[in-house]
């Protein structure tokens, strides 16, 4: 790991956004991954979206649970809200949030051991609730942590680097976000900034579950030639089915494009995702038409990346709890006690 | 862009911004990470063997390599470099034993030397332990020129001057004093059967004002150079109350701080033209308006005032600058005139070469303004045993710059005694060494220090204007200078890209500082410029571009704000990026047998066994907290 702190002279040509902050004021500690971890190009990513988008740091909660993936909110927004919770518990720490304050954006980072093995069952009740957040998964199918064993997520039939050969099917977090009713489902990969950057951006901006599923390469386990998650893998096998930009609400589209060669995507706050090189008769809108579409693909050996499946419509979880307007924390007794006369109405409904 | 062809040597040395700007390429921050390290001895002789007056430089140098300075980039401020250079020569221990050995055995050949300033010096020095036998002329009584005759005491202590002069005419230089050469015919006809002469002559005439009432107050109106030799040589000790100095350049700064402690205790200086384009550095007008000594600008002297043969004052037209649509500047009177009232005036509007000793028939071709034609790469004239160097050369320049001549002149010198051709120059020596020791760990310090420049403490006004020869500036102590030396970035710890261990994981551009890195499609210089992760739009430095990657792509460097920290190499996982040293030193006509300085500094190839590493955080029994500078508020 490297030893030294990250310089604080900066470029001189390096502007401040909306809130007078610059790329660097949203940087967090210097990353103690591995050198050339996928991971920290992901946490780069973020810095840079966030930093795009003018995102308030003080509103911004990031959690995680246990594993490389999880180390990685220390090395980005250090001047946010934070909670690094138990192995594969993120969700429910996420969800508990939420419902506390519903006005924090939450950005949630896991790995595949994190959210496809310990961690599956609170993942899936999180995607099946709509709680609003970004959930990053740092995919690269392999435990770093212990030392490269294969994961949940590795292709059936790969071999590791120690030579042993997966003999189970993996998970695939995109189609399970898709069967269990995520309403944002998107696979970046962190060699692809220009990709991922768009998808951080349009998660950020989503109301309800946005599942990310990153692969980023481990360059110390997973990253040799028989890998199926290493750099050259992806880029090889890379089924990009569209390249999303983002504009925000608060910036005028001007550009146009030929009709059938992209598509814009209002999403709730009113940014758009205009997508790029859309594949044919491909619509991001149709759930049913996008898993089956990443199921064709990925059955071909093909990793197909974007913007998968998107509707800016569906209700989260306040709307679906009728939450009230304002966030629980900040209920006062009067709020929270209904008054004898109330409650003796609800306990007479009762008997 | 084609991809960058990092072996030719001029490309690393570009990025070591201060040994590029400096004329004689002293191999800066090797010697400053030396002082670091408390090396004081080795930090001298590294700059010795470079620029031969380590000492006298490090209080007087004009300092090229400040404003080329990588930290003035960053918004921040440059490493003072020249008063590292000082601390190394302050703090010096004996360097006798590393002084090279003189051939009793001379080589036969004998070299006449013309003035004993810098250039005729470092030519001497540069040729002695070849077995030269070099004999030195000058008509002071001192060997020094210039620095001695010129710069004040108050910034050169005359013993710092005399150990450096020493040092060379301690080699057996013959050292011919009170000796005005008055033929150049004679010397090469007549006296000693020289095989090569050269001039080292200087600038030696200061330009003449010529208005009215100039020979009328003649008495009171000085030329200012020959007036600071006078002082230098105490012939004068005194000067009038009220002073006009004319002139803004660093010989008028020199003597409008003498005027102040040779009695003036109005000094003021008067310029032609806007303060903004005042020749002198910054640091010595800094330092002479420390000493109470107003600039007025815009004004243009017309005439000396005079009663009875007594100087009285001078007149002046006050001007505006104006510029045409050519662009050219001009300075237009605006009907105003002042009088400065004063008691003595001092001239130092310029100075000029000189050479009436010169015969024009002896096959030496002069030029443009009365100047001997000489060759910019030999510093041969067409008179094929005479050579010139220093300011004789091209006209006023500085000792660094004669220093820088005096090398190639006596590499030319050496070549003509050997029958050799002049233009074959012999290359540089330059070695590229990995400065990795284990993982993230390096032989140099890469953990940048944010401090600001510290201020050099001063002495005390009053005693300073009370005694000439009381230098002023105190330079830093061993502490100061640690912590100086500790802003420099290392520049000379290049980032090398090895594109064949590339795997394109963005590890180095998600880390660098500054926004150097990005991977993009190539294409013009031009345009790539405008890709970057930030706009590269400083053209001076260039960009390292590799071949085709992988993908397609290619990675470019900018080279304009690279800290040096090395975060690129340590995030790199497969060790494309590698920091390693760039060493130049300037090819020599002696190349000392046991290399230029005793140990690098980092480690590595030229290492003496005595190397320690630099100390990180502070030493011990750090004092009160030294003053650094800030913006200008």
């Amino acid at each position: 790991m490297t030893h030294i702190a990250k310089p604080r002279f900066t470029h001189p040509l390096l502007g401040t956004n909306a809130l007078g902050l610059s790329r660097r004021d949203y940087e967090g500690s210097m990353s103690t991954l591995c050198a050339g971890c996928g991971h920290d190009s992901i946490s780069a990513a973020i810095i840079q979206a966030c930093a795009e988008m003018s995102m308030p740091p003080h509103m911004m909660a990031k959690l995680s649970g246990i594993g490389c993936s999880s180390k990685t909110p220390n090395y980005f927004l250090s001047k946010s809200h934070g909670f690094n919770s138990v192995h594969g518990r993120m969700p429910s720490i996420a969800t508990g949030s939420n419902l506390a304050n519903h006005e924090l954006y939450y950005v949630g980072v896991s790995g595949d051991g994190d959210t496809a093995s310990i961690g599956l069952g609170q993942f899936a009740h999180a995607v099946r609730r709509q709680v609003n957040m970004l959930y990053v998964v740092e995919n690269n199918g392999t435990y770093g942590l212990t030392k490269g064993q294969l994961s949940a997520t590795a292709d059936v039939g790969m071999r590791s680097k120690t030579g042993e050969i997966n003999p189970h099917d993996s998970i695939d977090l995109v189609s399970l976000a898709l069967q269990l009713g995520a309403s944002f489902v998107a696979r970046g990969f962190s060699g692809d900034k220009e990709q991922l950057v768009p998808l951080i951006k349009a998660g950020f901006s989503h109301r309800g579950f946005a599942l990310l599923d990153i692969i980023s390469p481990c360059v110390t386990f997973n990253n040799h030639a028989e890998s199926t998650k290493s750099f050259d893998y992806v880029r090889e096998h890379n089924a990009m089915m569209n390249r999303p930009d983002f504009v925000p609400r608060r910036e005028e589209i001007t550009v146009s494009y030929e009709a059938g060669e992209s598509r814009d995507v209002t999403l709730h706050d009113g940014g758009v995702v205009r997508l790029h090189k859309l594949a044919e008769d491909y619509d991001p809108a149709d759930r049913v038409a996008a898993l089956h579409h990443v199921q064709e693909l990925q059955t071909k050996g093909e990793i197909p990346t974007g913007l998968i499946y998107v509707d800016a419509k569906a209700p989260d979880l306040h709307a679906r709890m009728g939450t009230p307007p304002v966030p629980l924390n900040r209920l006062g007794e009067a709020e929270l006690c209904p008054g004898s006369a109330r409650l003796e109405a609800i306990n007479s409904r009762l008997r | 862009m084609n991809p960058t062809d990092t072996a030719n040597p001029d490309y690393y040395h570009r990025v070591v911004d201060c040994q590029w700007a400096c004329p004689a390429h002293t191999p800066v921050p090797e010697y400053i990470r030396l002082i670091a390290a408390r090396r004081y001895t080795d930090a001298y002789m590294v700059n010795w063997w470079s620029n031969v007056f380590p000492g006298i430089l490090g209080r007087t140098c004009d300092r090229p390599c400040e404003p080329a300075c990588r930290r003035d980039r960053i918004d921040d401020k440059p490493v003072a470099i020249c008063r590292l250079k000082r601390v190394a020569a302050d703090n010096r221990g004996d360097i006798t034993p590393f002084l090279p050995r003189i051939p009793k055995e001379k080589n036969g050949r004998r070299i006449a030397c013309v003035g004993a300033g810098p250039a005729s010096l470092a030519v001497a020095r540069d040729l002695m332990p070849l077995g030269y036998e070099v004999v030195v002329y000058d008509e002071a009584d001192r060997a020094g020129g210039m620095m001695l005759s010129q710069i004040p005491a108050f910034r050169l202590p005359y013993e710092v001057l005399e150990d450096e002069v020493n040092y060379i005419l301690d080699m057996g230089v013959e050292f011919r004093s009170n000796h005005y050469v008055g033929s150049l015919k004679s010397l090469l006809e007549h006296e000693d059967d020289y095989d090569a002469i050269f001039i080292g002559t200087g600038a030696p005439r200061g330009r003449e004002l010529d208005i009215p009432g100039r020979q009328e107050a003649a008495d009171h109106i000085h030329i200012g150079i020959d007036w600071l030799s006078s002082v230098a040589f105490e012939h004068t000790e005194r000067i009038g109350r009220r002073v006009v100095v004319l002139g803004g350049g660093n010989t008028a700064m020199d003597c409008c701080r003498t005027a102040r402690r040779l009695g003036g205790e109005q000094v003021d200086v008067v310029v032609r033209s806007g303060f903004d384009e005042m020749k002198a550095s910054e640091w010595e007008i800094e330092e002479a308006m420390e000493e109470d000594i107003p600039i007025h600008n815009f004004l243009v002297p017309k005439e000396f005032l005079h009663e009875g043969g007594r100087l009285t004052g001078v007149r002046f037209d006050h001007v505006r600058r104006e510029v045409d649509e050519s662009g050219r500047r001009r300075l237009v009177p605006t009907g105003e005139e002042r009088i400065f009232e004063c008691d003595d005036v001092l001239v130092a509007i310029g100075q000029e070469n000189a050479f009436p000793w010169i015969e024009r028939d002896i096959g030496i071709e002069f030029g443009e303004w009365d100047m001997p034609v000489v060759d910019r790469v030999t510093f041969r004239t067409t008179h094929p045993k005479v050579f010139i160097g220093g300011d004789a050369a091209f006209g006023p320049e500085n000792i660094i710059w004669a220093v820088a001549h005096a090398h190639e002149a006596a590499i030319s010198i050496d070549r003509a005694c050997r029958g050799e051709d002049l233009h074959d120059r012999p290359p540089d020596h330059v070695t590229l060494v990995s400065q990795k020791m284990g993982i993230h760990e390096w032989s140099y310090d890469n953990d940048i220090d944010h401090a600001r420049r510290y201020i050099v403490p001063h002495a005390d006004k009053e005693k300073a204007l009370a005694e000439r020869r009381m230098e002023v500036e105190l330079g830093f102590d061993e502490d100061l200078g640690y912590k100086e030396a500790m802003r420099c970035l290392n520049c000379d710890v290049q980032t090398v890209f090895s594109e064949s261990l590339c795997i394109e994981c963005d590890a180095c551009v998600d880390v660098c500082p500054t926004d150097c890195i990005t991977f993009t499609e190539n294409g013009e210089e031009a345009d790539l410029r405008t890709r970057l992760m930030a706009p590269a739009r400083n053209e001076e430095q260039a960009l390292l571009v590799s071949d085709l990657l992988k993908t397609e792509r290619v990675m470019v460097k900018d080279e304009d704000v690279c800290l040096h920290c090395g975060l690129c190499a340590e995030r790199c996982p497969t060790s494309a990026w590698d920091m390693q040293k760039f060493l130049l030193d300037s090819a020599m006509a002696y190349e000392p047998e046991h290399g230029r300085g005793g140990g690098n500094g980092t480690g590595g190839e030229r290492g003496n066994g005595h190397w320690q590493p630099p100390q990180r955080g502070l030493p011990p029994e750090a004092p009160s907290q030294p003053r650094q500078e800030h913006d200008h508020a």
